[in-house]
């Protein structure tokens, strides 16, 4: 068990309660907040991925994290990765404009049937 | 890895748990807004302060904001 | 009944999945692009934050289309809840005196905020994203303290669509001085390490990018609010 495995366990339990909340529950909003807390566990998950542990946060602000400081070449043992963060970075921003985009169908719907009950809206089934 | 950490993962498993049996909508709502909470303190520990500033400005305060306008429009006798 | 126990059955097979996923922990190297990326981030890009030169830079592209996919989303909203004709709104309700004047108090340095997190992008933890939320927050303050005075959803329309094609502009000048999209190297001047004017377009993107980022949650909040003010357009 690596010391990140914390975070990558709380992350995908997060994912599987998620996923339980959406597909089990009946009322529209709590099938959103199930998408908005999975979405939580997908970001915890990534980013736990990319930690190492004992380095520090990708910012180089002192001069003594080079290894060279003629070229400005950094040590590469001294940082956590920084591609999974920037992956969670765009995924938090397009997770908010999905749930707003969701949400917006939600109160559509509401005002065409007056319920949140998803039973109510049976015009696409066969 | 410290014991802060340990006990904030079970924290956040709780309140999410709670957000997912727990009765009344707006109960629901905040549970979910302590969660985006407790994992922007996660990315900090991970060593990720930029997704932390980001899921804190964006994902506690203006999903929690989307979700509660959400719950007024619904609410309302149409 | 048996649709529930189904269901059940597969969410208690996704845990014993995800055991075998979490006890193979994570790994314990950087790759050899992250390498690269650590190791050269300052040389080629002379912005102290590795993540902003990733998400700016090396990555720019991606972030070009989390704009367009932002915008999109708020088009979608602005089109599903757009006012049909004879739909009564209800009239909204005045806020009270304390609301009102710690408003007027806190918007100023919540923009101020808010810009300052996005032009500092290449130095400190930040960035277009985060300042752009900021900037949204205060505008979203002043929507709940003053009800009833419209938002100038041209000025915002016409900054997002400006902020949007600079974007796309500052790409394409380094296609045509240097050879390829959204180059940094030799388009603007590097300058040097830790000040606030150098790491060449990064600057400058994020600054576009926050203001984008910024007046689009703006216009997205008053619209699911107040709802859209004139059928069919924004």
């Amino acid at each position: 068990m690596t010391p990140g495995t914390v975070y990558l366990a709380s992350g995908m339990a997060l994912i599987v309660i998620g996923i339980a909340c959406a597909v089990l529950k009946r009322n529209l909003l709590r099938m959103v907040l199930g998408f908005a807390i999975l979405d939580t566990g997908v970001h915890l998950f990534i980013a736990a991925m990319g930690y190492l542990p004992g380095r520090t946060a990708p910012i180089a602000d002192e001069a003594n994290m080079f290894s060279d400081a003629v070229t400005m070449t950094l040590d590469s043992t001294r940082f956590v990765d920084p591609v999974p963060q920037a992956l969670v970075l765009t995924a938090i921003v397009i997770g908010v404009g999905v749930t707003a985009l969701m949400l917006a169908y939600v109160v559509r719907l509401h005002a065409r049937e007056g319920t949140l009950d998803v039973g109510a809206f049976r015009r696409l089934k066969w | 890895m410290i014991a802060a950490d340990v006990i904030l993962c079970v924290l956040t498993l709780a309140a999410a748990v709670a957000a997912v049996v727990v009765r009344g909508l707006l109960s629901a709502i905040i549970l979910v807004g302590v969660v985006s909470l407790f994992a922007s303190y996660l990315f900090l520990r991970m060593g990720a302060p930029d997704v932390a500033m980001t899921e804190a400005a964006i994902g506690s305060a203006l999903s929690t904001v989307i979700f509660l306008v959400a719950l007024r429009r619904t609410r309302r006798k149409s | 009944m048996i649709g529930r126990v189904v269901t059940v059955a597969v969410l208690v097979g996704l845990a014993v999945v995800s055991w075998q996923i979490v006890a193979g922990g994570t790994p314990a190297e950087l790759g050899d692009v992250s390498r690269h990326y650590v190791e050269r981030g300052v040389i080629e890009n002379r912005a102290s934050t590795l993540v902003t030169s990733v998400v700016v830079n090396y990555r720019g592209l991606d972030t070009l289309g989390e704009v367009a996919v932002l915008f999109l989303s708020v088009s979608g909203v602005a089109f599903v809840l757009r006012r049909f004709h004879g739909e009564p709104s209800a009239p909204p309700t005045p806020s009270s005196e304390i609301v009102r004047t710690g408003a007027r108090l806190l918007v100023g340095p919540m923009l101020l905020f808010g810009i300052y997190i996005f032009v500092h992008g290449h130095l400190t933890p930040g960035g277009g994203f985060q300042g752009g939320a900021v900037i949204a927050s205060a505008v979203l303050l002043l929507l709940l303290a003053e009800r009833d005075r419209p938002l100038p959803h041209a000025f915002l329309s016409w900054l997002e669509s400006t902020s949007g094609a600079g974007f796309v502009i500052v790409g394409l000048v380094g296609l045509a001085v240097v050879g390829s999209f959204l180059a940094n190297r030799g388009v603007a001047g590097l300058g040097e390490w830790n000040r606030l004017f150098s790491a060449g377009v990064i600057p400058i993107v994020y600054t576009l990018t926050g203001l984008k980022v910024g007046s689009e949650l703006a216009t997205l909040l008053d619209i699911m609010m107040r709802g859209e003010r004139k059928e069919g357009g924004r």
